[in-house]
C-alpha cells in the first residue's frame, strides 16, 4: 500500500504548488496574430532592458483575445490584449457586463493586406470590383444575382490577363479575413444596386478562393510553386519576400508603406492594443510596456517597428494616441460606435 | 480430379511468380518509405545546418559614460548597422552590472546582424550594395566570419533571428515531461498492476477496459480542452505553465502507459506466480517482488515511447497557453514556458526569412532527442528482455 501512498502524496503535493496566487511583475498579453510580431518585439526589449520579466503574449487572434480580456477582471485574466481591429461596441458591453469597466486604447499604426503573386508574371493592377467579381459566391449578371460564372480574369475584363481565377486566403478564424471581407467585399457590393445597399461578403466556395490557413508563409511559399495563383496577406510578408512577389497595385495605388500610411491604399487596417486599468495596482509593469510601445523609437518614422513591417500613422495621431496612453484615458462606449 | 505433371509445373510457376511479385511489391513499399525519409532528412540537414553557425564581427567596443546612454555610440560608425541591435540594447545594463568597465575599450567578437549573417550564408539579404561592400571587406580583414552558434543553443525566442535560440524551449519541454511522469508514471504502473493482478474479471473492470483503450485512440487536442477546464478553470494552475502542461500531457499518456504495462505484466508467466504463492508469499509480495521486477523493462519500453509521443505534442498545450513567444528560461514549473515543437510551430510562422533556418535546425533538434530517446527504450528491452 505504501506506493499508493506515495502517489497520493506526490498529487496532493502537485495539486497543493497550484493553489499560491501572488502579486504578479509578469505582464500577460493575448490577441490578434497581426499585431503579435509587433508586440511580441516589443516585448523582448522590455524584457531585455529593464528588470521586469519578459511579458507572456500569446497570439489567439483578435476576437479570442477580446473574449479572454472581457471575461473579468480578476487576476487571471490578460492585462493587455491585441486587435487589428477596433473593438466592437457589443465587445465593450460585454466586458462591462463582466466588471472590466476601465479601458484605456492604444493606436499603434496600420498594416496594408496585399494581393500578389510571383514575379514570374507581370504586375496586374486590378480594382477592388474586379477581386469582389473574382471572389464573392453570387455575382450580379444583368441584374440578377447568380452564381461566380467567372473562372478566368479576362472574363471579369478584357483588360486583365487570360489567366485562371486562384487566389490563396486566409481562414475565416483570421483577422485579415475580417479585413479584407470588410475592405474589399462590403465595401464594393454596398455600391451594387443587386445587393439592395447591403454589404456582401460570402467568399465563393467552388475552389477559385483557396483557404490556406492561418500562416502567411505557407501563402508565400505556394505563390512560388503555383505562378498562376494570387494570395492575400499581411504586408509585411509582402515586403520580406519583394525578391520572389509582386504586389498587385489597388484602384491604381501601389502597395508601398508610404500609401499605406496616408490611407490611400485602400486595404489597409489600424491595429490597436487595450489595456486593463484595474490591473494597473498589481502589475504596475504594463504602463511601463504600454509606453514603451507607444514611443517614438518604437511606432515612429524611424522606429524599429517599421523595420519588421509596421506602417507609422500620421505625427500627429501617434501623438494623441501616446497622450492618451499615457493619461490612461478611459474608453467610453460611445467612441466605438 | 488427377493433373499431369506439365498442369501442376505450370501452376508452380504462377505460384512462384505470385510471390516474387507480392516480394517486389513491398520491396518497392519498403523503398518508398525509405525514400520519403530520406528526402525529408536531406530537406531538413540542408536548410537546418545553417542554422549551427552564426556570423560574428570584430569590433572596438568602447565602454563609455555616452555609450551608457546611448549604445549605437560603443561601436565605430563603419559596423554600426552591421552589428546585432539586439547584443547593443544590453550594454547599458552590463556597465551597470560590471562598473569596473567604464572607460575602457576592446577588440571583441560581437554578434553580427541577422541579415549580414544571410549575406555570408549566400541567402537573400536586405543589405543594400553598399552593406555589401562592407561586410566583404570585413571579411577580408579576417574580422568577420561565420562561427559554432552558441546563442541557438543557450538563449530563449527572439523576435531577432541572431539572438533566437532554442534552450527556453528545451527547458519548458524538459519540465513539462518530468510533471507528466511523475504523474502518469505511478498512476499508470498502479492502475495497470490493479486491473492485471487483483481486479477480479467482471462487467465493471471490462468497461474500465474498453474506456481505457478508448482513451488511447482519443484526438489529443480533446485533453488540451480537459486540461483546460479541469486544471486552469478548475484548480486554478497557472496558464502557460509546465505544470498545467505536464499534467495535460499526463492524461495523454496515461492509457500508453497502462496498455504497456498489462501487457508486460501479462508476459510474466503463471509459473512464477504459481512458485511464489507456493512458498506463501501473500499477493502483494508476489507482485512486488517477482513479478514487476520481471516486467520492468516492457513498463519503461511503453513509458519511454508514451513520453516520446507527449514530447511531439503541440495540439493540446496550444490550448493551455504553451504556444507563445518566451524569451525568458524559465526556472519553475509555474513560470510560463513554451516547448520544442511549439517553438517550430512559432518560428514556421515568422515573416523573417531568416527563420527558415532557425525552423529547420530546431526540427533537427527535435528529431535528436527523439530519436535518442526511442534508442535508449531499444536498448532497454535488449538488454533486459527475458524469453520464457
Amino acid at each position: 500500500m505504501n506506493r499508493i501512498l506515495k502517489t497520493t502524496a506526490i498529487a496532493a503535493a502537485v495539486m497543493g504548488v497550484v493553489g499560491v496566487a501572488q502579486a504578479r511583475e509578469q505582464i500577460r498579453i493575448v490577441g490578434s496574430s497581426t499585431v503579435y510580431p509587433f508586440a511580441s518585439y516589443v516585448a523582448e526589449e522590455f524584457g531585455a532592458t529593464t528588470d521586469y520579466p519578459t511579458p507572456v503574449i500569446e497570439s489567439t487572434g483578435s476576437g479570442g483575445g477580446l473574449r479572454l480580456f472581457c471575461n473579468g477582471a480578476g487576476d487571471d485574466t490578460p492585462d493587455i490584449t491585441n486587435a487589428s481591429r477596433r473593438m466592437k461596441p457589443s465587445e465593450f458591453e460585454r466586458c462591462a457586463e463582466n466588471g472590466v469597466t476601465d479601458i484605456t486604447e492604444a493606436f499603434i499604426g496600420y498594416d496594408g493586406i496585399a494581393f500578389a503573386q510571383s514575379n514570374a508574371n507581370e504586375q496586374m493592377s486590378v480594382t477592388r470590383e474586379q477581386i469582389f467579381l473574382a471572389l464573392a459566391a453570387q455575382v450580379p449578371v444583368d441584374g440578377e444575382l447568380v452564381d461566380n460564372p467567372y473562372t478566368r480574369w479576362s472574363e471579369i475584363d478584357p483588360s486583365l490577363p487570360d489567366r485562371e481565377i486562384a487566389v490563396y486566403g486566409p481562414p475565416t478564424t483570421s483577422g485579415t479575413r475580417d479585413a479584407f471581407e470588410e475592405l474589399v467585399m462590403e465595401a464594393v457590393s454596398e455600391d451594387m444596386e443587386a445587393y439592395g445597399g447591403e454589404g456582401y461578403t460570402n467568399i465563393r466556395a467552388d475552389g477559385a478562393y483557396i483557404d490556406a490557413g492561418e500562416n502567411d508563409n505557407l501563402i508565400v511559399q505556394r505563390l512560388s510553386e503555383n505562378t498562376e495563383a494570387f494570395g492575400i496577406f499581411g504586408y509585411s510578408f509582402l515586403e520580406e519576400n519583394e525578391d520572389t512577389l509582386v504586389g498587385s497595385s489597388i484602384d491604381g495605388v501601389e502597395p508601398t508603406p508610404e500609401a499605406i500610411g496616408s490611407g490611400e491604399y485602400p486595404v489597409s487596417r489600424s491595429m490597436y492594443f487595450y489595456l486593463k486599468n484595474q490591473h494597473g495596482d498589481d502589475v504596475p509593469a504594463m504602463y511601463e510596456y504600454a509606453n514603451l510601445f507607444m514611443s517614438e523609437q518604437m511606432v515612429g518614422d524611424l522606429g524599429y517597428l517599421k523595420g519588421i513591417g509596421l506602417i507609422p500613422a500620421p505625427e500627429d495621431l501617434r501623438e494623441e494616441a501616446r497622450n492618451a496612453v499615457a493619461s490612461k484615458e478611459q474608453l467610453e462606449l460611445s467612441d466605438l460606435q | 480430379m488427377s493433373q499431369s505433371f506439365d498442369e501442376i509445373s505450370a501452376q508452380l510457376k504462377r505460384r512462384h511468380r505470385k510471390s516474387a511479385r507480392l516480394k517486389w511489391l513491398s520491396m518497392g513499399a519498403l523503398g518508398l518509405a525509405g525514400l520519403f525519409l530520406v528526402i525529408f532528412f536531406a530537406d531538413m540537414l540542408g536548410k537546418g545546418l545553417p542554422a549551427f553557425q552564426q556570423a560574428q564581427i570584430r569590433v572596438e567596443v568602447t565602454y563609455s559614460e555616452q555609450s551608457q546612454q546611448l549604445p549605437l555610440a560603443a561601436v565605430n560608425e563603419d559596423v554600426r548597422e552591421l552589428v546585432s541591435r539586439g547584443w547593443l540594447r544590453t550594454l547599458p545594463m552590463m556597465m551597470r552590472d560590471n562598473p569596473e568597465l567604464l572607460g575602457s575599450t576592446r577588440q571583441e567578437w560581437v554578434l553580427a546582424d541577422g541579415q549580414v549573417d544571410q549575406y555570408l550564408k549566400g541567402h537573400y539579404t536586405r543589405l543594400n550594395d553598399r552593406q555589401q561592400a562592407a561586410v566583404d571587406a570585413l571579411v577580408e580583414e579576417g574580422r568577420a566570419e561565420l562561427k559554432f552558434n552558441t546563442t541557438f543553443f543557450t538563449r530563449g525566442d527572439s523576435k531577432m533571428p541572431e539572438l533566437a535560440g532554442i534552450m527556453s524551449a528545451a527547458m519548458g519541454t524538459v519540465m513539462t515531461l518530468l510533471v507528466t511522469l511523475a504523474v502518469s508514471f505511478p498512476i499508470g504502473v498502479m492502475t495497470a498492476v490493479y486491473l492485471e493482478e487483483f481486479a477480479p474479471d467482471n462487467r465493471l473492470t471490462q468497461i474500465i477496459e474498453i474506456n481505457i483503450n478508448n482513451l488511447a485512440a482519443i484526438p489529443s487536442i480533446l485533453f488540451g480542452l480537459l486540461g483546460l477546464a479541469i486544471f486552469i478553470s478548475f484548480f486554478g494552475v497557472p496558464r502557460s505553465s509546465p505544470l498545467v502542461g505536464g499534467l495535460t500531457l499526463a492524461l495523454m499518456t496515461l492509457p500508453v502507459i497502462i496498455i504497456s504495462t498489462r501487457t508486460a505484466l501479462r508476459s510474466v508467466p503463471d509459473s512464477i506466480r504459481h512458485a511464489a504463492f507456493g512458498v506463501g508469499c501473500s499477493r502483494w509480495q508476489v507482485v512486488r517482488d517477482h513479478v514487476l521486477p520481471l516486467a520492468l523493462p516492457g513498463i519503461m519500453t511503453g513509458s519511454i515511447i508514451g513520453l516520446a509521443q507527449a514530447m511531439g505534442e503541440t495540439a493540446p498545450l496550444i490550448i493551455v497557453g504553451m504556444v507563445a513567444f518566451i524569451p525568458d528560461i524559465s526556472a519553475s514549473v509555474t513560470d510560463a514556458a513554451t516547448v520544442l515543437p511549439a517553438q517550430i510551430f512559432t518560428w514556421a510562422g515568422e515573416p523573417d526569412r531568416a527563420f527558415v533556418e532557425k525552423t529547420a535546425g530546431g526540427i533537427l533538434v527535435l528529431l535528436s532527442v527523439l530519436i535518442a530517446m526511442n534508442a535508449t527504450a531499444v536498448v532497454l528491452r535488449k538488454k533486459f528482455e527475458r524469453r520464457w
